[in-house]
C-alpha cells in the first residue's frame, strides 16, 4: 500500500524504474542459493519505503539490499547470519519478523497467553453432567415433543 | 447559497441527535414518562438532515464549486462525473460526513425496521445511536466541516489522487463505511441492553442482521480495496498486512466471531456476556480503524494525511465511547447468568473454539498493527511487523479454526457425536488429500518449503469445501434417499443454512487462490525495443509498438503487447503509462489478459533512452488461480446476504411470532 509514496518518492528522486523489483539479472546460479535469496528478499524492508518488502520493491536501495544479500550467501553466511548483519546496519526496523527479546515478548506470546487462558475458561465452563436432572415426560409430552423436533429438524440450521 | 444550507443540515443534524438523547435520558424520569418516543422521528429527521447535508457536498463536487474548500482540494473541472462524485467520500473531511450520514441513516432504520421491538430497548438503542451521531456530527461539524468556504476560491482545483480515480476505489469507501458503522447498530443495542440489564435469546435474534449486513458490506468492501491494490498498483499484490488494512480487517473479524457466537447464544441461551462483549469490540475497533486512518500516525495510501489535533479529538470520542461501553460491561456483565449447558464434544463447544481461535487471530492483528506504534512511542525503537510475523501466529490460528469447521457444521447441539461425523466427513478428507496430491503433482520447481505451504494449503481449503458440500449432503440426503426427496429437501432447507454453506464454500475457495497463487506466481521484467518479447510461464509476451493516447484528465503512453502460447495467440493487451497534468503525477494502467481462473497481465513501465532508441520496461505476471482470491469473498458475501433474507431472522418477526 505504500506504493504510492514509493511512487511519489520515486518521482520526486528520479529513482523511476516503477514497475520493477528482482530483474532477470540478479537470479542466481545455484537454486538453492537463489531461493535462499528469494526468501529473505521477503523479510527485508525496504529502509526508505513505506510498508514494503525489498522483494517487492524498486527503490535502488532495495536493490542494493538484494546485492548485499546474494553477495552474503555466496561467502557461505547462514540465514541467521545475514539477518543479524542487515540488523546491525539498518536496525530492527529492517526486518518484518521482529526478533524476540524482551520489547517484544508481548507481541510473540501474548496471542499463545489468550489462547491458554481462553481455553482453560472453555474447559471450565458449565458441562452436561452439572446439568439438572429432568423428569420423566409423560407419553402425550413425549409426542408433543417428538413432533416440535420433527418440524425443527427440517427448518433448523 | 448550497454549501451553506448543507452545513446548516449538518449542524441541524447535530441538534436533532443531541435532542434525541436529552429525550430518551428525560424519559427514564417519571415526570416526563413518554417523551422518549418522539426519538423515532428524531432519528428519521436526524437521517434526513444529514443526507441534505451530504447532497450539498455532493452537488458542490458534481458542479465543481471550488469556492468550497473541499472541493478545490479534491477535484478538477477535467476529471470524468465518476470521480467527481466519488471526491466527496475521497477526503477525510467528506468521508467523514459520509460516516455521519451512514450513522444516522442506520438510526433512522433502526426505526423503521424495530417495530417489533420492545419499546423501552428500542428508544434505549435509539438513545446510543443518537449519542454516537452526536459526537461524529459534531466532530464533523466543528473540525472538519467539508463544506467550509475558501476565499479567494481558486480558478481550478487541485484534483483527487490519479491513484484514486479508478472504479473499485470510487465504491471502496462507500461500502467500508456500510460495514464500519453498521457495527454501530450492534454497538448500540450491546450498551442498550446493558443498561436494561435484560438479555435474551431474543436479543441475539435482533441483534445477528444487523451483524450479518454489516459483515457483508466489511466484506466486499475489504476484497474491493484488495482487488485495487491488485491491479491498479502493478505489483500483484492483493494484500501487505499494512496498518491500514489491519484496521478494516479487525473489524471484520470481530464481526465473523460475533455472527457464530449470536447463533449459539440464540439457539442455546449461552454465550451470553462474551457475546455482548464482542458486540461492543467490533465497532471500537471500528473506531480505532478511522481514528488510525486519520490520525496521522500511519502513512499509507489510504491514511488521510490530517493534523494530529483532529485525531486527539477522534482518540477522545473513542474512549468515551468505547470506555463507556466497557465499563457498563465490567459493572453488568456478571449478572448476565447464561443458561444453556453443552457437553464438551458438541456443535456449543465447536463454536466456543471458532470464537477463541478467531479471537486469538484478532489478536496478533491488533498486536501486529499496533505494536510497532505502541513501542516507537515508548522506547522510540523502531520495529516492523510483517508478512512473516502473521505467518507464524494468524495462519496457525484461523488454520485450526478451519480444521474445525466442518465438524462444527455437523455436530449436534448440546451433546455430539465425534465418531459418527468423522464417519460423515471421511470422504471429504480423502478428497482434499487427493485435491493436495494432484496440486502438488502440478506444481512446477517444487522446493521443501514452497510444497509445505502449498500442501498445507490445498488440504485446508479443499477440507472446507467438500467439508461443506459434505454438509448439504447429509442434509439433503442425496444418493441415500429418491433424488426428488433429496430436491424437495433441498428447497425446504433454510436461506440461512444455504447461506452459512456458500460463505464456508467462498472461505475454502478464498484460501486455496490465495495459497497457489502467493507461492507459484511468477513473473519476468526486461527492457524492450519494439519487436522484442520476454517469456513467461509458457507464453510469449511480445511488444508490438507504443502509441500516445489522449484520456479525458490525462496523457497516456499504451503499448500494445501481443501474448502467444504453444496453441497460437492467446490476446492482445494494452497497458499504459498515465500522465496527469493537474497533479503531476504519473499511473501505471495494467492490463489484463483474460484467463478463467489465472491472471496473466502486464505493466508498462519507464521508457529507457538508448542510442538506438527507446526502450520500454514491460513487465509480464503470471498469477495462478488468482480469480480465486477475490472470488471466494464475493461467494462469502453472497451468502451472507443470502442468510439476511432468512425469514426467521428478519427484525421484528421474533415478536410478531409471538403475538400470532
Amino acid at each position: 500500500m505504500s506504493r504510492k509514496i514509493l511512487i511519489l518518492l520515486a518521482m520526486i528522486f528520479g529513482l523511476t524504474q516503477i514497475a520493477s523489483a528482482v530483474l532477470p539479472s540478479e537470479v542466481m546460479r545455484d537454486p538453492d542459493q537463489d531461493a535462499r535469496a528469494r526468501m529473505l528478499y521477503r523479510e527485508v524492508r525496504c529502509v526508505v519505503c513505506q510498508n514494503e518488502n525489498i522483494a517487492g520493491s524498486s527503490a535502488d536501495i532495495a536493490a542494493d539490499m538484494r546485492r548485499d544479500i546474494r553477495l552474503h550467501i555466496r561467502e557461505g553466511l547462514s540465514d541467521a547470519d545475514i539477518r543479524q548483519t542487515l540488523r546491525d546496519r539498518y536496525g530492527d526496523y529492517v526486518l518484518f519478523r521482529p526478533a524476540l527479546n524482551p520489547a517484544t515478548l508481548a507481541l510473540w506470546f501474548l496471542p499463545v497467553t489468550v489462547l491458554i487462558i481462553g481455553g482453560v475458561i472453555f474447559l471450565r465452563l458449565p458441562r452436561k453432567a452439572t446439568a439438572v436432572d429432568v423428569a420423566e415426560l409423560s407419553a402425550e409430552e413425549r409426542a408433543r415433543l417428538d413432533k416440535l423436533l420433527e418440524d425443527d429438524n427440517n427448518r433448523s440450521s | 447559497m448550497i454549501a451553506e444550507l448543507g452545513t446548516f443540515c449538518l449542524g441541524l443534524a447535530f441538534v436533532l441527535c443531541v435532542a434525541q438523547v436529552l429525550l430518551v435520558l428525560a424519559g427514564q424520569f417519571k415526570a416526563c414518562r413518554g417523551v422518549e418516543r418522539f426519538s423515532e422521528g428524531l432519528s428519521l429527521s436526524a437521517a434526513l438532515a444529514a443526507a441534505l447535508a451530504f447532497a450539498a457536498l455532493l452537488y458542490a463536487f458534481v458542479v465543481s464549486d471550488f469556492s468550497v474548500a473541499n472541493v478545490a482540494h479534491n477535484s478538477h473541472t477535467l476529471k470524468p462525473m465518476l470521480y467527481k462524485v466519488s471526491g466527496a467520500w475521497g477526503s477525510h473531511e467528506g468521508s467523514m460526513l459520509l460516516w455521519c450520514v451512514i450513522l444516522l441513516s442506520y438510526g433512522a432504520l433502526i426505526t423503521l425496521f424495530g417495530r417489533g421491538l420492545p419499546e423501552s430497548l428500542k428508544h434505549k438503542v435509539l438513545g446510543v445511536q443518537a449519542l454516537l451521531g452526536a459526537l461524529f456530527a459534531g466532530f464533523t461539524l466543528f473540525s472538519s466541516n467539508p463544506l467550509a468556504r475558501i476565499d479567494p476560491a481558486p480558478f481550478e482545483g487541485h484534483s483527487l489522487n490519479p491513484m484514486l480515480q479508478d472504479p473499485a476505489l470510487a465504491f471502496h469507501p462507500p461500502l467500508l463505511y456500510l460495514g464500519y458503522v453498521g457495527l454501530s447498530v450492534v454497538f448500540s443495542f450491546a450498551v442498550a441492553a446493558l443498561i436494561e440489564g435484560r438479555l435474551d435469546r431474543s436479543w441475539a435474534r435482533w441483534v445477528r442482521p444487523w451483524t450479518l449486513a454489516a459483515w457483508v458490506f466489511l466484506t466486499l468492501g475489504i476484497a474491493l480495496g484488495s482487488f485495487w491494490a491488485y491491479y491498479e498498483l502493478g505489483w500483484g499484490g492483493w494484500w501487505f498486512w499494512d496498518p491500514v488494512e489491519n484496521a478494516s480487517f479487525m473489524p471484520w473479524l470481530a464481526a465473523t466471531a460475533l455472527l457464530h457466537s449470536a447463533i449459539v447464544m440464540e439457539k442455546r441461551d449461552a454465550l451470553k456476556s462474551w457475546t455482548v462483549f464482542l458486540a461492543l469490540l467490533a465497532f471500537t475497533f471500528s473506531m480505532m480503524g478511522a481514528f488510525l486512518v486519520r490520525s496521522g500516525v500511519l502513512t499509507s495510501v489510504h491514511a488521510f494525511a490530517v493534523d494530529p489535533q483532529r485525531g486527539i479529538l477522534l482518540l477522545v470520542i473513542l474512549f468515551i465511547t468505547a470506555g463507556a461501553g466497557f465499563t457498563l460491561y465490567a459493572l453488568r456483565a456478571g449478572s448476565l447468568n447464561s443458561g444453556g449447558v453443552f457437553a464438551n464434544v458438541s456443535r456449543e463447544s465447536a463454536l466456543v473454539l471458532n470464537n477463541l481461535l478467531i479471537f486469538v487471530a484478532l489478536t496478533t492483528v491488533c498486536l501486529g498493527t499496533l505494536y510497532p506504534l505502541l513501542m516507537e512511542a515508548v522506547t522510540g525503537q523502531a520495529i516492523s511487523v510483517g508478512e512473516p510475523y502473521y505467518v507464524l501466529s494468524f495462519v496457525p490460528a484461523m488454520g485450526v479454526a478451519m480444521v474445525l469447521l466442518p465438524f462444527a457444521g455437523l455436530m449436534a447441539w448440546k451433546r455430539g457425536n465425534l465418531k459418527g461425523v468423522w464417519k460423515q466427513l471421511v470422504g471429504a478428507a480423502g478428497l482434499s488429500v487427493l485435491l493436495a496430491i494432484i496440486g502438488l503433482a502440478l506444481t512446477r520447481d517444487l522446493t521443501a518449503l514452497k510444497g509445505l505451504s502449498l500442501g498445507i494449503g490445498f488440504l485446508l481449503g479443499g477440507w472446507v469445501v467438500f467439508g461443506s458440500v459434505q454438509m448439504l449432503m447429509e442434509r439433503t440426503q442425496v444418493f441415500k434417499i429418491p433424488a426428488k426427496d433429496a430436491w424437495k429437501r433441498f428447497k425446504a432447507l433454510p436461506l440461512a443454512t444455504h447461506g452459512m454453506l456458500l460463505a464456508h464454500i467462498g472461505l475454502g475457495v478464498f484460501v486455496l487462490g490465495a495459497v497457489v497463487e502467493t507461492n507459484t506466481r511468477l513473473s519476468a521484467v526486461d527492457n524492450l525495443r519494439i519487436g522484442e518479447q520476454i517469456t513467461v510461464a509458457g507464453y510469449q509476451v511480445t511488444l508490438k509498438d507504443v502509441n500516445q493516447v489522449p484520456g479525458p484528465n490525462y496523457d497516456a503512453d499504451q503499448a500494445v503487447i501481443t501474448v502467444r502460447n504453444a496453441g497460437g495467440q492467446v490476446c492482445e493487451a494494452r497497458p499504459e503509462r498515465r500522465f496527469y497534468a493537474a497533479s503531476s503525477s504519473v499511473t501505471t494502467e495494467v492490463a489484463l489478459c483474460f484467463r478463467p481462473v489465472d491472471d496473466l497481465y502486464f505493466v508498462l513501465g519507464e521508457p529507457v533512452m538508448t542510442p538506438e532508441g527507446a526502450r520500454w520496461q514491460v513487465r509480464a505476471l503470471y498469477h495462478p488461480l488468482a480469480r480465486l482470491v477475490f472470488f471466494g469473498p464475493l461467494l462469502m458475501a453472497l451468502g451472507g446476504t443470502l442468510s439476511l433474507f432468512d425469514r426467521r431472522l428478519r427484525l421484528g418477526v421474533a415478536a410478531k411470532g409471538k403475538k400470532a
